[in-house]
């Protein structure tokens, strides 16, 4: 399968303070993302995932070891605008990352910055408005809306870039949870009905489960890597990297525990139920 | 929706708490904004609701239903359009020295309160509630270190910058900062907001602490059932303006279907439950924690159909 | 509440003149201040007044609301009117007392004043009414880009500008907010003289600005991963266009100019 972004011994460190030695926070990092997957990025506070997502569109670039995007290497700056419109990335805070008064207006802003002829931008503002179920909000103003629909505009102003990719950074983190499932609905929707690549960096562990692979970081480096049945599966690993399984995994395991034979890869509500009552 | 009081009475009987007085308790309390204007809204209307001395209560609600609007003005930061609000008994706006007085006793924790950080040192910080209680010195700074040492802060980030402490720290400082006044009654709005889960756990860990040290009365706002269902004695449920419910958790979360009508989520242990149920598996008791879906399930296993 | 208030108060319509090009709106408005300097006499401030009633009907705006404008300028207004009556030298007296002189003359040229302040602002008033914040700075920038060739940073500016107008509701709410917290911490911001309220504001300025700070941050990266690179090869949705009645527009604002010149000159 095509690779979509491919890190090489990845190494990042954050500049250091006076007096102090630099904290490395990307310790030679071998990631392959490939073409039409769904990966979920976990890990702890201060692992290094966000640094990692950055590296990903060439906000931040490499100290060591190199990152490629579709074969381009982001430390090309020639290159950085076309990556930039391959992978696009939606952040945490939904009020950081709209620019405009007007919704569509904000939806705009990156194909204009493509260039792109009016009528051209147009299209892809309504097309990207109706992907994520907010061009009846075409010419709201976005300060008015609830959290979860400003990050749909936000999502809308990436799609209008079509990327090939979306890199999504703890995107439900300030959301409630009606915001939340909208969210995950889209991003759900992206990968299944347009075949966009997406990244999911997030410490819901329910969101997760939704993943073809997942990858789990750990003081800067990759802990674990496999489907979310194998990482799930592996309780006590996780908990030892201070992390939790979803509840789901949980009461699966101290069932287990208690004699019952359970799969441990059954990590949604529908599965898990099924599972418990073909064992009773 | 009126309190079930009478239910409540029996429970607070059953905990052994003597008071029936609620510490807090609004009659009829009613907020709308732009009164006069075409834009006139009602954000809650006759809420009586009342919280007794050493209750840990959670209180739910969908964006919207209101119950941001309410908690305001338990510690008197907005004013009611009608009905009363009263603090063990005396009405909280009854006279000026009160309404300035009920912000030490009832003290509110804001979303996201690491925002609201500005001192040069976190002690300073810890120190701002406190000093503006107009508090002695040497009282101060017995307050400080007791808060900053109850949220795990030590002695040597006194000293820093807030600005240099990570997020969660943050946020331990800020609840610190109201929690060094001493409250009461202290009122959380969302105090896992953001947090990783290991944060999450740090931080109702404290909270949980801060309960059960010296009978203190601690009211929850929170999106997450989970958190309301493990720690709560009691919960509220907003929805749109009004008092849905107000019950134990138990109670509450056996109204399954009323709670996914309303627009709220249920546990995802309670959804397990409800799924089994629905293939014909039905679970005795409530069922909204791990620990009640294994018991439930293991003497299913072992008794056969009627456990 | 404090998100309740919009600046520069925008009224959205369909009027003719709302669906006038914002560039001409602006030119439209400098035309008719600079015809208000030149007019002289009572046949010119007639004309202007009349162009400028016709205007506001034009708009179909609420008069009250016109007035409301007004109620900020109104001691600048006094003062003036106060400053021309008494002390105005000319021949007809009307009023005599200690040693204050009302003249016919003073009291003609505080009329005449006051009526020029009064359209002056109205006239401004009416740019603001009906053209929304972005329009203006849309309209600002594009009719300021040939300067773009003097290496101004005409396209910068104008970017600072619309993401002010966009985060200004949003800071103002966070005010709000952080406003309550501290007030949750018994912070007063309302007694004290002007030295103790001003350092009653810190608490509330200092995480406004390191908030400020923060969003910047983070809306420049967000920016930056929308392929933002500056102006080079930078297009727009929203075009402007020029219609006909815009050029009728500015044709009769330069006849009125134009007028005003030749009665001033004319001496009428």
């Amino acid at each position: 399968m095509e690779s979509i972004i491919r890190t090489e011994k990845l190494t990042y460190s954050y500049a250091a303070a006076e007096g102090e030695a630099s904290a490395p926070v990307l310790r030679g990092i071998d990631l392959e993302i490939e073409k039409g997957t769904f990966v979920a990025i976990l890990g702890r506070n201060g692992c290094g995932k966000s640094t990692l997502a950055k590296q990903f569109n060439a906000i931040l670039l490499p100290e060591g070891g190199r990152v490629l995007v579709s074969g381009m290497d982001t430390l090309d700056e020639a290159l950085v605008l076309e990556i930039r419109r391959r992978i696009g990335m939606v952040f945490q805070n939904p009020d950081n990352q709209i620019v405009a008064s007007v919704v569509e207006e904000d939806v705009a802003f990156a194909p204009e910055n493509l260039g792109f002829p009016p009528a051209e931008i147009r299209a892809r503002v309504d097309e990207a408005l109706r992907m994520v179920g907010m061009y009846e909000f075409r010419e709201h103003a976005p300060h008015l809306l609830s959290g979860g629909q400003k990050q749909r505009i936000a999502i809308a102003g990436v799609l209008a870039m079509r990327p090939t990719c979306v890199v999504f950074d703890e995107p439900t983190a300030m959301l409630d949870p009606q915001g939340r499932a909208d969210v995950i609905h889209i991003i759900r929707e992206m990968r299944e009905e347009y075949g966009v690549t997406v990244v999911l960096i997030t410490h819901h562990m329910n969101e997760a489960v939704y993943a073809d692979r997942i990858v789990v970081m750990s003081e800067g480096g990759i802990a674990m890597d496999g489907t979310p049945g194998e990482v799930f599966g592996q309780v006590e690993a996780i908990r030892a990297l201070g992390m939790d399984v979803p509840e789901t995994t949980e009461l699966l395991y101290e069932l287990n525990k208690a004699g019952f034979d359970l799969p441990l890869d059954a990590l949604t509500v529908e599965a898990c139920a099924q599972a418990i009552s073909r064992a009773l | 929706m009126r309190t079930s009081s009478a239910a409540a009475e029996m429970y607070h009987f059953d905990k052994g708490m003597n008071q029936l007085t609620p510490i807090i308790q609004t009659e009829k309390l009613t907020h709308k904004y732009g009164v006069g204007t075409p834009f006139e809204t009602t954000a809650v209307h006759d809420i009586d609701f009342s919280v007794y001395a050493g209750e840990f209560l959670a209180v739910v609600g969908h964006t919207g239903s209101g119950k941001s609007t309410f908690i305001q003005h338990l510690n008197g930061l907005l004013k009611p359009t009608s009905g009363r609000i009263l603090f063990r008994g005396e009405d909280i706006h009854a006279a000026k020295e009160t309404i300035r007085d009920i912000r030490f006793r009832v003290g509110l924790v804001f979303q996201y309160p690491e925002y609201q950080l500005f001192e040069e040192t976190v002690y300073k910080d810890i120190a701002f509630g406190p000093k503006n209680q107009k508090l002695s010195d040497a009282e101060i700074d017995d307050r400080v270190r007791e808060a900053a040492a109850f949220v795990d802060i030590p002695d040597e980030l006194l000293e820093r910058s807030p600005f240099e402490l990570s997020g969660g720290q943050k946020r331990r400082v800020a609840i610190a900062g109201v929690l060094a006044m001493r409250p009461d009654v202290l009122i959380l709005d969302e105090p896992t907001a953001g947090l990783d889960p290991a944060g999450c756990d740090a931080i109702m860990d404290r909270i949980r602490a801060y309960h059960q040290s010296g009978g203190h009365t601690v009211i929850m706002v929170t999106h997450s059932m989970e958190d309301a269902a493990r720690n709560a004695d009691r919960m509220v449920v907003f929805s749109r303006g009004t008092i849905a419910m107000d019950d134990t958790p138990d109670r509450v979360f056996a109204r399954d279907e009323e709670l996914v009508k309303i627009g709220l989520g249920v546990p995802e242990i309670t959804r397990v439950a409800i799924r089994l149920r629905e293939l014909g598996i039905p679970l005795r008791g409530p069922i909204y924690t791990v620990e009640q879906a294994v018991r439930a399930l293991c003497a299913r296993k072992g008794g056969g159909a009627d456990a | 509440m404090l998100k309740d208030i919009t600046l520069g108060q925008f009224f959205p319509g369909e009027s003719i003149v709302h669906r006038l090009d914002p560039r001409t709106k602006i030119l439209l408005t400098i035309l008719y201040i600079a015809a208000l300097f030149v007019a002289t006499g009572v046949v010119a401030y007639a004309i202007m007044l009349a162009v400028l009633v016709v205007c506001v009907a034009l708009t179909r705006i609420r008069v009250q609301s016109i007035v409301k404008g007004l109620k900020p300028v109104v001691i600048i207004i006094l003062f003036t009117a106060i400053l021309n009556i008494f002390f105005t030298a000319g021949e007809t007296v009307l009023i005599q007392f200690w040693k204050i002189t009302i003249t016919r003359e003073g009291v003609v040229r505080a009329a005449y004043m006051i009526l020029r302040i009064v359209m002056l602002i109205t006239g401004t008033l009416l740019l603001t009414y009906t053209t929304s914040p972005i329009a203006l700075t849309d309209a600002i920038e594009r009719l300021l880009s040939p300067l773009k060739a003097l290496r101004i940073p005409v396209h910068e500016f104008a970017m600072m500008m619309s993401l002010a107008l966009r985060f200004i509701p949003t800071l103002i709410e966070e005010t709000d907010k952080i406003m309550s917290a501290q007030k949750a911490r018994g912070a007063d911001f309302e007694s004290g003289g002007l030295i103790r309220k001003a350092r009653a504001m810190l608490p509330l300025l200092v995480p406004l600005f390191i908030s400020a700070f923060r969003r910047a941050d983070e809306l420049a990266v967000a920016m930056e991963s929308r392929c933002y690179h500056g102006d080079k090869g930078r297009t727009r949705m929203k075009q402007l266009h020029m219609a006909a009645r815009d050029w009728i527009a500015l044709l009769l604002g330069l006849a009125l100019l134009g007028g005003m010149i030749v009665l001033r000159v004319f001496g009428i």
